[in-house]
C-alpha cells in the first residue's frame, strides 16, 4: 500500500478512537454510576436510555461564552487545555490493538519509555492551567497536582520497568510478544501499583484531591468555561482509556487469549480494557475521596516499597529461569 | 478508630475496601428506585396532600373553613334565600346559597386545617398535584374547578383488621339493636311510638 495513505489511515483510526472511545466511557461511567447508586441516570438525550448525554453536553459546552479572567496569563491559559489532552493522543498511537505490526498507530522502539514521558507530559496541562489562571484555588489545585504527580509518577515507572524487565525489551509489541500467562501471577503486584498510581495521576476518584470540590472547587479548571473546560473534561476519560489500555498491554497480555491466532487478538484488547475501564468506575463510585496527606503516604509507604519488591521479585525470577 | 465489636479471629487485611466494592456491585444488580415520573405517574396514596377538593352539595357556608385558614387563602361568598313553607300554614324557611367558594394555591400551606374543621365532609383531599400555573394569579381555583377536583378523590384506605369501629356504624348497629330487641319483645304492639327514636 502507498506510505503516504498508510500513515493517513492509521492516523485517522486512532484519532477517531480517541474521538469515541472516552466519550463511551464517560456514557458508561453514567449509566453505570447511576446503577450503582440505585438511579437510572441520563434517560432522555437520543431517545434510548440517554445514548446522546455527552453528545447534547459536548453541544452545551460549545455554546458557552470562552472566558479568560482579566488576571490571567492569557496564552498559558489557553494552552493548558490543549497540552493536557494531546498526550493521550500521542499515547494511543503507541498502543497495539492485536499482534503484529498492523494493528499498532506506529511502532515505537522504546515504545514504554515514550508512553510514560508523553503520559506526564498530560499533568503539565494542569499545571499550566493552575498557575496561569490568577485564582488561589487553582493555584492550590496545581500544586496538589505537582505533588501528586511527583509521588506517583514512580511507583509508575517503577512497576513499568518490572514488565520491561521481564520481557527483556522496552518495545510495547516486543513485551506482548515475550508474554506468558504465567506472567499475570508474576506480575500481579506490579499491575495493582500501576493501575492504582495511573489512577491517582488521572486525578481520579478516590484520587481527586487535585480537583476536590468542596475544598477548591475544581482545582485548576477553575476558571475555565465552554469547550476548554469540555476538553479538560475529555482528557481525563481519554486518560482513562490510554490507562486501562497501556495496562492491559502492559500486564495483562493485551491481544493474548483463547482464539487470538485466529484474528480476534484485538476484541481481547478491548474487552480487558473495558473491564478496567469498569473498574475504574466502580473504584470511583465505591470510594471516598482519600486526604492530601492519606494519598502521599499510600505512594511513598505502600506503593513505592510494593513496586520495588516486584523489581526485586523480577530480577530473581528472571535469573533463575535463564 | 475503634472497632465496634473485637475481630473474631485475625482482620484480613483490606476486607473494609472488598466490602464497599461489593456493595456498590450489589446495589448495581438491583432494581432501581427512581420513579419516571412524566412518563409514569406516581401511585399516590389516599389522603396525599396535593390539592383540596370541594364537594360543594355537603357545604352549609357555615364559613368554618374560611375561619380557621391560618393564612386565610379560602374565599367564600353566599346570600340566604328564603323557601317557602312546606305545608300550608308553615313557616318559611331560609337557607344559605353559596356564589364563591375559591382557594388561593398560591397562599395554601396544604395545612390541612380546613378539612378537619369542615363538620360536614365538604373538603376532601386529592392526591391530584399537577396544577402549576405560570401566573400567580391563576392559582385562585373557583368552585367549579375544586368540585372537578372532588372526582380524583380515591376511596379511603380500608380500616386495620383490629381498629375500632367507626362511630357511625357504631351508632347505626346499636339502634338496629335496640330496634330489633324492642319489636321482639313487645311483636303485638308495632305501632310502638318509642321504637326508632334515637
Amino acid at each position: 500500500m502507498n506510505d503516504a495513505l498508510d500513515v493517513a489511515l492509521r492516523l485517522l483510526i486512532v484519532f477517531v478512537v480517541f474521538l469515541t472511545f472516552p466519550l463511551i466511557v464517560g456514557q458508561t461511567e453514567h449509566k453505570v454510576m447511576a446503577h450503582m447508586q440505585g438511579r437510572l441516570g441520563p434517560m432522555y438525550a437520543g431517545g434510548f436510555h440517554g445514548w446522546a448525554q455527552l453528545v447534547a453536553d459536548g453541544v452545551k459546552f460549545a455554546q458557552k461564552e470562552d472566558i479568560v479572567p482579566a488576571g490571567a496569563d492569557r496564552r498559558i491559559f489557553q494552552l493548558a487545555p490543549a497540552v493536557a489532552l494531546l498526550p493521550y493522543l500521542l499515547v494511543l498511537l503507541a498502543i497495539p490493538i492485536g499482534p503484529g505490526d498492523g494493528a499498532v498507530g506506529e511502532v515505537v522502539d522504546a515504545g514504554v519509555f515514550f508512553v510514560l514521558a508523553v503520559m506526564g507530559v498530560g499533568v503539565l496541562g494542569s499545571l499550566m492551567a493552575g498557575w496561569a489562571s490568577a485564582n488561589k484555588f487553582s493555584l492550590l489545585g496545581g500544586l496538589r497536582t505537582a505533588a501528586q504527580l511527583l509521588a506517583y509518577e514512580l511507583p509508575m515507572l517503577l512497576t513499568a520497568a518490572s514488565v520491561a524487565m521481564a520481557a527483556g525489551t522496552v518495545s510495547i509489541p516486543g513485551i506482548l510478544d515475550a508474554f506468558e500467562w504465567w506472567w499475570l501471577p508474576w506480575q500481579i503486584v506490579g499491575a495493582i501499583v500501576f493501575f492504582v498510581a495511573g489512577l491517582a495521576e488521572l486525578q481520579r476518584p478516590p484520587f481527586d484531591m487535585p480537583v476536590a470540590d468542596s475544598e477548591i472547587i475544581f482545582g485548576a479548571y477553575t476558571e475555565y468555561t465552554g469547550l476548554r473546560f469540555a476538553l479538560f473534561l475529555l482528557a481525563e476519560y481519554a486518560g482513562i482509556v490510554v490507562l486501562c489500555g497501556l495496562t492491559t498491554v502492559l500486564f495483562l497480555g493485551g491481544w493474548h487469549g483463547p482464539w487470538a491466532a485466529d484474528g480476534l487478538g484485538w476484541v481481547w484488547t478491548l474487552l480487558k480494557t473495558a473491564l478496567l475501564a469498569f473498574v475504574v468506575i466502580w473504584l470511583r463510585v465505591t470510594y471516598p475521596r482519600l486526604r492530601e496527606d492519606q494519598l502521599q503516604k499510600l505512594s511513598w509507604t505502600l506503593l513505592v516499597p510494593l513496586s520495588l519488591a516486584q523489581i526485586a521479585v523480577t530480577g530473581i525470577v528472571k535469573v533463575v529461569i535463564s | 478508630m475503634a472497632e465496634p465489636l473485637p475481630p473474631t479471629g485475625p482482620r484480613i487485611p483490606g476486607i473494609g475496601l472488598a466490602k464497599g466494592l461489593a456493595v456498590t456491585l450489589r446495589t448495581m444488580t438491583k432494581k432501581t428506585v427512581t420513579a419516571q415520573y412524566p412518563d409514569a405517574q406516581p401511585d399516590l396514596p389516599p389522603r396525599s396532600r396535593g390539592v383540596i377538593g370541594l364537594f360543594e352539595e355537603n357545604c352549609t357556608v357555615c364559613m368554618l373553613c374560611a375561619r380557621e385558614c391560618p393564612d386565610w387563602c379560602i374565599y367564600i361568598d353566599s346570600h340566604k334565600e328564603t323557601l317557602p313553607a312546606a305545608a300550608p300554614g308553615g313557616r318559611e324557611r331560609s337557607r344559605n346559597v353559596l356564589d364563591r367558594f375559591a382557594i388561593d394555591f398560591s397562599l395554601c400551606m396544604y395545612c390541612g386545617i380546613c378539612i378537619e374543621v369542615c363538620p360536614f365532609d365538604a373538603l376532601f383531599w386529592s392526591p391530584e398535584f399537577e396544577y402549576a400555573e405560570t401566573d400567580i394569579l391563576e392559582l385562585t381555583h373557583e368552585r367549579d374547578k375544586l368540585r372537578e377536583w372532588m372526582w380524583t378523590v380515591p376511596a379511603p384506605p380500608a380500616l386495620d383488621p383490629a381498629a375500632e369501629e367507626p362511630k357511625e356504624i357504631a351508632a347505626a348497629r346499636k339502634t338496629a339493636e335496640k330496634l330489633a330487641s324492642a319489636t321482639q319483645a313487645q311483636p303485638t304492639d308495632p305501632a310502638d311510638p318509642q321504637g326508632g327514636d334515637s
